[in-house]
């Protein structure tokens, strides 16, 4: 803020320590730097970053859901690979994107730096001097007083100072006093809050990007996960992550409830689950439930998914158990209609597989079976079995929800219900046991979470200061009457100024005056 | 637990109710306008008008006294917080907007925005309870949460204010047109008439200029629409912020991160990077007046396409970017 006085409208703009847009001097590099600070910049730079998010919204993104990116390339065999190269399916990753908001970050830092110097330097000095002819500007008054100057300057000093107003008296020349008041400083410290809790908030975005993991897993009732990475169906861990990060809590599903509209639509999920710190410590039960994570060792243990699982129990020919496990089946529609593989490569004469449909609640449609509800109200496992090499053995790897058929030969199918058995041509028999729940689960660990937080909660706060606060200022001069002016013996003249909400600002003028003449 | 059909009922009836009275109201505000200016171009005192606009005032009242009974009706009938679908939710924005609207008028005299501000209101909710209408029901279980309450509220909250500053920024545009021609008209002599319109004009061109004048003529000065439009938008703009922040907090409690670039949360980052830089270009020298207003309405342009295209087209069927 330069020290000159603030007589016109232009000067009111000095009430901040925004940048002007300066970009001067013969340093090339100097001048380029200025550039980069200055409000245009940054101004350009935000309409950029807002353009730029665009196509991420508009082309499938491979962080979202990388199947509709490869039906996406698919459908465009010539364009995909185009947008592809210039990073199209992964905008808020690209190498474009980060430079836009880099830029934005470093011009940031070099607006702040001289902005919180030049305010720490305003905050301390004292408000400016009062400008000679208040009655120049647009919100300003006079009147008269029977109080000598110094008393009348003094009661004001004494009123503004109570309303929290920063105040300096000065004697001037022929007998005049004035008093400068200052308000609303909370205004650019609640901006420059706000601006560098910006810069915490990539700051904690980074932090999880880099030391953070993710996971999911898939775990039947009844059976146990425990946090090590080779439990997780899919595991995900940041940059600089390392195994040794993983806290050693383990847990088991202990049931798992859902319940339904009767439209089908989902109304409650409950997955109770018994978990311990680590091997050692008491186990404790908790409830996940949508919007209701297990937080335990700063990872958090969310319910993100469910389906059936099927107990199935395969026999050789003369009665001897080999296969019985509860294999999930993957969900195909809202009604659980589901789809799943069973693998029996060994005890048999021949390999077995068998591939599923299972419909929770059995129904006859014009497009064929379907679960017409997703409660199991009533289980219906349509089979059909296959036999041959189930190419376990090619060290190909190999999907356990997928059975590859075309090598195989059907040997049957058929459509049971829960404890009714198969009987194949060769004597092999296949009993559906039961239906049992099964629910998947997001472990995360984000560590930049709490600093994401608290950068937040500044960013509300700052911008409240920021936008609600009025930096104000207000002048009042008390001078000796012109001789021969009756009682009356002190001329009043007064004036306000504010950079915003000039309304507000005349009406606190007026309510301050008003308590002034009295 | 199953909608109270009943309820439901009433709260349907009710809505009608509020688009009927609120249109009543716009109409209310248009004949203040209209006899205003009849009574100036007859030199009458401008009494009559004015009562106009108060029962106008107090119709708009009464509208919105519908609405929140339909709104907490709805809620009611469905057991559950009445914002969870697009109906409701347009509901809730046009009751903000009033709300907003009616809390301005208790502290500057703004009623010269009433037609301007029912005529969406009545059009949205039009739309509202025909395309968008769908009936009681109840809530998929991520959405029931506290979290929701809060990041719902804040976002209808924002998105009445920035409606209402739309529509003040439209005006300002119109005003400031309306400014710049007259100056550029006034230069040459005998052209007062062009601002000064008394006599109703003849031809379909002369009323089609002479309400255009009589608009610019009950506006205020281009400024203070500027001001009042920033002052919405101040109000509106931490709102959205914690709307959006709120909203990251129930992802992480719902989805297990706080920020996941759907195309939900990325429209709503657009639009609060389109208001930061109107922000910036109100304190921007060259960028200030006609500019940054085209940024506050290219802002609310961003929140139409967060609320409905991205609802219906890029998650829908027809588009690849969906998380579904
Ligand atoms: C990271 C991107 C940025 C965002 C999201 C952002 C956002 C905002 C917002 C929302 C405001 C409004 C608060 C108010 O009006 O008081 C604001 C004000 C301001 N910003 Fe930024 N800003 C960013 C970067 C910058 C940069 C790079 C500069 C430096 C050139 C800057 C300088 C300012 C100044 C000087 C103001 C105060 C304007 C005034 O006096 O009214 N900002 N910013």
């Amino acid at each position: 803020m330069t020290e000159t006085l603030p007589e016109t409208t232009s000067a009111a703009e000095r009430l901040s320590t925004a940048p002007a847009y300066t970009p001067s001097g013969r340093n090339p590099l100097l001048r380029a730097w200025r550039q980069l600070t200055s409000m245009r910049t940054a101004l350009l730079l935000l309409a950029l970053l807002a353009l730029a998010a665009v196509p991420g919204t508009l082309l499938p993104q491979r962080g979202l859901n990388p199947a509709k990116v490869a039906a996406y390339f698919s459908a465009h065999p010539h364009l995909a690979p185009w947008l592809d190269k210039l990073s199209l399916f992964d905008v808020f990753a690209a190498p474009w994107f980060a430079a836009i908001y880099l830029l934005l970050f470093v011009s940031l830092i070099g607006c702040l730096i001289p902005r919180l110097r030049l305010h720490v330097r305003a905050m301390r000095r004292q408000p400016p001097r009062a400008p000679r002819h208040l009655l120049r500007m647009t919100t300003s008054t006079d009147w008269q007083a029977s109080d000598v100057p110094q008393d009348v300057v003094a009661h004001a000093a004494g009123v503004l100072r109570s309303r929290r107003w920063r105040t300096v008296v000065t004697e001037e020349a022929d007998g005049a006093v004035s008093v400068a008041a200052e308000k609303g400083y909370l205004r650019e410290t609640g901006n420059l809050v706000f601006h560098v809790a910006l810069l915490l908030l990539l700051t904690g975005i980074a932090l999880g990007g880099m030391f953070g993991y993710k996971g999911t897993v898939l775990v039947t009732v009844g059976d146990g996960f425990s946090n090590v990475q080779s439990s997780y169906d899919v595991f995900s861990p940041s940059r600089f992550f390392s195994n040794t990060h993983l806290p050693p809590f383990s847990f088991t599903l202990q049931r798992f409830t859902a319940t339904y509209e009767p439209n089908g639509q989902p109304r409650s999920f409950d997955a109770v689950v018994g978990y311990q710190r680590t091997p050692n410590s008491a186990p404790k039960t908790f409830d996940i439930r949508p919007n209701d994570p297990l937080s335990v060792d700063g990872s958090d243990v969310y319910l993100v998914g469910h389906g059936y699982a099927l107990q199935i129990q395969v026999r050789d020919p003369h009665g001897r158990v080999v296969y019985n496990n509860a294999t999930p089946f993957l969900p195909d529609d809202a009604m659980f209609t589901s789809h799943g593989v069973v693998k029996v490569p060994n005890g048999l004469a021949h390999q077995l597989g068998l591939t599923g449909f299972f419909y929770p609640t059995y129904g006859s449609t014009a497009l064929g079976a379907q679960s017409v509800y997703p409660a199991a109200d009533d289980p219906t496992l349509d089979l059909a079995a296959w036999q041959g090499d189930l190419g376990l053995s090619s060290g190909q790897p190999q999907s356990v929800y997928d059975l590859p058929v075309a090598s195989l030969k059907n040997v049957g199918t058929t459509q049971l219900t829960p404890g009714k058995t198969w009987r194949l041509a060769d004597g092999t028999s296949v009993t559906f046991v039961g239906v049992r729940d099964w629910a998947t689960f997001q472990v995360a660990h984000d560590p930049g979470t709490k600093l994401v937080l608290v950068a937040a909660v500044l960013i509300v706060l700052g911008l409240l200061a920021s936008l609600r606060v009025r930096r104000r200022r207000f002048w009042l001069r008390a001078a000796p009457a012109a001789a021969g002016a009756g009682s009356r013996r002190t001329v009043v003249h007064a004036a306000g100024l504010a950079r915003s909400d000039a309304d507000g600002n005349a009406s606190e003028f007026d309510r301050l005056v008003h308590q002034l003449k009295d | 637990m199953a909608p109270n059909l009943h309820l439901a009922h009433i709260s349907d009836v009710l809505f009608t109710w509020t688009v009927f009275v609120y249109a009543v109201a716009m109409l209310g505000y248009a004949a203040e306008f209209a006899f205003a200016r009849l009574a100036r171009a007859r030199g009458e005192s401008p009494a009559r008008s004015i009562r106009l606009g108060q029962a106008a005032v107090a119709i708009t009242v009464a509208g919105w006294g519908l609405h929140i009974s339909s709104v907490v009706t709805r809620g009611l009938a469905a057991h559950r917080v009445p914002w969870g679908n697009m109906y409701e939710f347009s509901s809730m924005v046009s009751l903000v907007a009033v709300t907003v609207f009616l809390a301005m008028l208790t502290r500057q005299q703004v009623r010269f925005l009433g037609a301007f501000v029912m005529a969406p209101v009545v059009l949205y909710l039009g739309l509202a309870g025909t395309v968008l209408y769908v009936p009681a029901g109840p809530l998929q279980p991520v959405l029931n949460s506290y979290w929701i309450k809060i990041h719902v509220v804040a976002a209808i909250t924002a998105s009445g204010a920035f409606m209402v500053s739309g529509v003040v920024t439209v005006l300002y545009l119109m005003k400031s047109w309306l400014e710049r021609r007259a100056a550029s008209v006034s230069i040459g002599p005998g052209t007062a008439a062009a601002v000064e319109l008394r006599e109703p004009a003849v031809g379909v061109r002369g009323n089609a200029r002479a309400m255009v004048d009589g608009v610019a003529r009950w506006l205020p000065s281009s400024e203070r629409l500027d001001r009042l439009s920033y002052q919405v938008i101040g109000f509106a703009f931490p709102v959205w912020t914690f709307a959006i922040i709120a909203g990251a907090i129930w992802a992480k409690y719902a989805w297990s991160r706080y920020w996941g670039w759907d195309p939900k949360e990325t429209w709503s980052f657009i639009t609060w990077v389109v208001y930061a830089a109107y922000l910036h270009a109100r304190a921007t020298a060259g960028w200030r007046g006609r500019r940054a207003a085209y940024l506050s309405l290219l802002g609310f342009g961003c929140l139409m396409v967060d609320y409905y295209v991205v609802n219906t087209v890029i998650t829908g069927l027809h588009s690849y970017a969906g998380v579904g």
